[in-house]
Formats: C-alpha cells, structure tokens, sequence
C-alpha cells in the first residue's frame, strides 16, 4: 500500500513518463481511499491544463510582445547579416 | 534576453540552405527558435544543477510529509476555475508561483511543462539521469502547489 507521499510522487511521474501496470494500479488504489491525495491529484491536474492554455496563449501573443524597437533593432542585425 | 534569441533564430534561419523550401515557416522557424532557447537554458543551468543535486538527491518533502509519509498539511480543496475571468485569474497566479521556484528549478519547470520538452532531451541537454529529473519537476510542482494554494484558494 502506498502512502501519501509515495503517492505524490507517482502522480507527478505519471506527467513524465509512463507508470507500470502495478504503479497504476497501486496509484488508483490510494486515491479511491484518501480524498487528500484525490484532491491533490485534481490540483495536478488544474495545474497542466492551465500551463497548457498558458503556453497556448504565449504562441498566440508572441506578435504583439515584441516592441518595436526590438523589431528594428533585429532588421537591422539581419541586414548586416546578410551584406 | 528573449529579443537576442528570436534574433538569433532568424539570423539562423536565413543562413540555413533550406530556407527557400519551406512550405510552413512559421513551424520551421517555431522549431529552430525552441533549439535556441534550450541552448541558452543549458548555458544558464548547467553548472548549478550539478552541485545542487548533490545534497538534495533524495527531495527532501519533510515540510508537506510526516515520517510515515502521511501529509502534515492535508491539500486544501480548490475552487477549480471555472469561467474565463477566474482562469484567467488562477494563470497569473500561476505565472507569479512560477516565478518564485529557485532559478534551475523554475528552467526545468519551464522547459518541460511550459515547452513540453521530452524527458530524454531534457537529460541529454542538461546531462542529467531521468531520476534527476523526476525530482526535480516533482519538487518543483510541489512548490507550485504550495503557492497556489495560499494565494488562490484565499483570493
């Protein structure tokens, strides 16, 4: 039986790689039974999805965060670049 | 430091002799510029994540765990944000706990759940194991956590 911290541990792994059958298995046991993990593990995941949408809207902003000067200051190092 | 990068990327892009064959450019560059910032990451990590693995190897959680491994501070329940304003809300927050992680922690954070780097690149650009790594991000998500459950639940 896994404790609380092992438990954790797993569920942030479960994000990186893939857990064994047992892990699994093991993982679903312990958060039937303890509603603090259970909760922590649906923080996880409000986690993810809102670094998701995050890295979402940076790939969409990227346009409007480059000041201008930035943008002329680039032009310019790509012109002598190419001379 | 973002603006050096983007310039570094199209200067890479131009001088690149496939430059006149791509049908997506914005894919291309997208994929040249997410090189860039790992290298710059590796510069700015390498050295500090070595000596800080040394004494901290075995993610030391005694301040969210007792002895038995049984949470000291149980997990408060969340309001998960529901609407767009509250989501929008709960993101600068996040951005802000991000913010606070200890600097190697916040670049790997960063380059694996920001940027989805995969895990293997991740160890190979910053020669480290995947356990390394796994503890990493796992104290790094805890630290999140923490963070935002002071300053989200008693927004």
């Amino acid at each position: 039986m896994l404790n609380c911290k092992q438990t954790s541990q797993l569920v942030s792994q479960s994000l990186d790689r893939r857990l064994s059958l047992q892990e699994r298995f093991a993982l679903r046991l312990h958060l039937l039974l303890c509603k603090y993990c259970k909760r922590f593990y649906q923080q996880f995941l409000a986690m993810r999805s809102g670094l998701q949408r995050m890295t979402q809207s940076i790939e969409e902003d990227t346009q409007l965060l480059m000041p201008s000067e930035s943008k002329a200051r680039i032009a310019k190092a790509l012109e002598s670049e190419l001379n | 430091m973002a603006e050096d990068v983007v310039q570094e990327t199209l200067i890479a892009a131009i001088k690149s002799p496939s430059y006149a064959e791509q049908s997506s450019p914005r894919t291309w560059l997208t994929g040249i510029l997410k090189h860039k910032i790992i290298d710059m990451m590796r510069k700015n990590m390498r050295e500090v994540v070595a000596s800080d693995l040394m004494h901290d190897e075995d993610a030391n959680m005694d301040e969210f765990f007792d002895e038995a491994g049984h949470w000291s501070e149980k997990p408060l329940a969340w309001d998960i944000p529901h609407d767009a304003l509250e989501q929008k809300q709960f993101l600068a927050i996040l951005q802000q706990c991000m913010e606070k992680l200890p600097a190697k922690l916040g670049t790997l954070f960063l380059m694996r759940d920001i940027h989805d780097t995969d895990n293997e690149e991740i160890c190979k650009e910053l020669d480290i194991t995947s356990t390394n790594a796994w503890v990493m991000l796992y104290r790094a998500r805890m630290g999140i956590r923490k963070c935002l459950e002071i300053h989200w639940i008693q927004a």
